[in-house]
């Protein structure tokens, strides 16, 4: 925790509050005697150990040490120490504050790697789980290629056409297939090595909403699409590429995980010159706890059957935050998912253009 | 039957082999050529009817190579390339190329788009009245009938409707139709053509936000299709 409270202020919080109990004592020491003020600095000590850097806990230390000597060891306002017993006190107060200081310290140093260890094992778990989802949703299709192909050279005579137009559909699906990961990979490579930036021109929400559609419904067909856009729109510059992607990728998202005969809808909005897009299924949703993970790399909903290398949320992310804007999970009024996606940017009204 | 012939410039001997039993066996007849400079020469010494040109020659750059074969060679040329970079493709268009396509593409497309190719290079020559499936255009009274319907048009509309059909089939650029609908000026006043192909569709399309006759190639411009069913499937 350290880490987050700047060097100044922990100097000026430590030195502070030992002068502040100091102060307060001093006004009790005839009721407490100066005894138990050193306890109470050196509680005082203990509780900034806990959360500052050795260095300004140790001065805290040596300060606190020669306040109590010079303010409360009798003979007061001398660092004169008249009684053996409280030299030996004194020398105590200053090695059970060191002690204190540099223990704490070091408790949160094996804290940290501790920390550190846990994230690299967690790297390593992530890293596995790409490994796992890749290795199976690239060699799925592979495989599916290989043994196709090999049936349709070496069995050419013994198969049914049937059998055969089914082998090369097979083929041909699963090409699809690797296709769309191939390009997620591309673009999760092109995101994170930041070279991905919006070439924004003006662009219609409505056809970009269409066109998106039209991609997805190339290949699936068993799902009920809605569209309501706002009337009066007005364009938005956007990079229509990029977020027909990031359309194809939610779109797909709700293809896939929710039943034949689903709906999903899409909406579209001009709100304070921020454009405003939703797309919403009436599926299964995600569980409260898993909203915020949805977005993180490689998620992949727990006991979820089908494909996918969670990929594609974390994509359309990264390129809604390219265009400066946001995307978000709420639970739809019909219990599904529905994602959110706000970009402020210009905006021209159609009808200032006259109709010539 | 087809006699079209065609020379495919492609490196990738995977694709060429592809290329050529997927021509052939739609009667067209094939030429490859595996660099720039053999391509090249093949075009010089038998100039074919449509290039397929891959833009990532080991040779020497795609977009200079079409630049030259340009000085002289009028027929189609469209691009094959494994880069969907819009900025690239654009460019290509830019610099005279006819159409392109996305490795990978599936075959029906690659077909239509050579049918699209070869057919555009004619529709000079067909009489003054245009006529597609619901839809006709007399170049004469200027006059766009839907499903025999008069449909009336602005004068921008109207010149913007024949560039496209004009160009049937070829994806026009923004900075293309911009240029010649409303001149130099307004080559970033890309919200002029959006408004405009928006109301275009409504008159003429049947169903406005999927349309059949102006497609969207997104980031990079409008094409005109007209009864070619083969486009998008397989």
């Amino acid at each position: 925790m350290t880490d987050f409270i700047p060097k100044r202020t922990q100097y000026f919080i430590s030195l502070g509050s030992i002068l502040a109990v100091s102060l307060l004592s001093f006004f009790f020491t005839p009721f407490i005697g100066y005894k138990v003020v050193a306890f109470l600095l050196l509680v005082t000590l203990s509780i900034l150990a806990l959360f500052f850097d050795v260095l300004p806990v140790l001065i805290s230390a040596v300060l606190s040490a020669l306040i109590w000597n010079f303010f409360f060891i009798p003979p007061r306002f001398t660092f004169h120490v008249r009684a053996n017993e409280d030299l030996f006190f004194f020398i105590m107060y200053f090695i059970i504050a060191m002690v204190h200081a540099v223990l704490t310290f070091k408790i949160r140093e094996i804290q940290k790697i501790a920390r550190k260890k846990e994230e690299k094992a967690n790297t390593l778990k992530l890293y596995n789980t790409l490994l796992n989802s890749l290795s199976h949703e690239l060699r799925t299709p592979i495989a599916t290629i290989i043994g196709a192909s090999d049936n349709l050279a070496m069995n050419a005579g013994k198969l049914t056409d049937e059998n055969k137009a089914s082998l090369i559909s097979e083929i041909s699906l699963a090409a699809l297939r690797l296709n769309q990961q191939v390009e997620n990979l591309l673009n999760m490579s092109r995101l994170e090595s930041g070279v991905i930036r919006p070439r924004r021109d003006w662009c219609d929400v409505n056809e970009l909403i269409y066109a998106s559609i039209k991609n997805v419904e190339e290949y699936s067909t068993d799902h009920i699409v809605t569209v309501h856009v706002k009337e009066n729109m007005p364009l938005f510059k956007l990079d229509m590429g990029l977020m027909e992607q990031v359309l194809n990728n939610l779109i797909n998202n709700a293809v896939t995980y929710t039943p034949p005969g689903s709906t999903i809808s899409i909406t579209g909005d001009c709100m304070d010159r921020t454009c405003v897009i939703t797309v919403e299924d009436n599926g299964k949703g995600f569980p409260p706890g898993e909203r915020e993970k949805v977005f993180e790399k490689f998620y992949r909903l727990k006991y979820s059957k089908t494909g996918g290398t969670g990929l594609g949320l974390s994509i359309a992310k990264g390129f809604i935050e390219a265009h400066n804007g946001t995307i978000s999970l709420q639970s739809s009024s019909a219990g599904g998912a529905k994602f959110i996606i706000r970009i402020p940017t210009e905006i021209s009204y159609l009808n200032s253009i006259k109709n010539e | 039957m087809n006699s079209a012939q065609i020379l495919v410039i492609d490196d990738e001997a995977q694709i060429r082999k592809l290329l050529r039993i997927t021509l052939q066996s739609n009667d067209y007849s094939v030429a490859e050529a595996e660099n720039a400079k053999d391509g090249l020469i093949a075009a010089a010494n038998h100039p074919p009817d449509v290039i397929l040109l891959d833009l990532g020659l080991p040779d020497r750059d795609g977009h200079s190579l079409l630049t030259e074969l340009r000085q002289w060679y009028a027929k189609p040329v469209i691009i094959i390339s494994v880069q969907n970079n819009e900025e690239d493709i654009v460019k290509a268009l830019d610099n005279g190329a006819n159409d392109y396509l996305v490795k990978p593409f599936r075959t029906g497309e690659l077909l239509a788009r050579i049918r699209s190719a070869l057919r555009s290079s004619a529709v000079d020559e067909s009489g003054p009245v245009l006529n597609y499936e619901g839809l006709s255009i007399d170049l004469l009274t200027r006059t766009v009938r839907k499903n025999g319907e008069m449909v009336k048009l602005t004068a921008t509309e109207y010149s913007l409707l024949i560039l496209l059909v004009k160009n049937e089939g070829k994806v026009l650029t923004h900075h293309f139709l911009l240029k010649n609908i409303w001149g130099p000026d307004f080559l970033d006043q890309s919200q002029y053509l959006r408004v405009y192909i928006a109301q275009l569709r409504k008159k003429i399309e049947t169903d406005p936000n999927r349309p059949c006759y102006i497609i969207t190639e997104t980031g990079v411009g409008y094409r005109f299709t007209a009864g070619d069913k083969n486009i998008k499937q397989t």
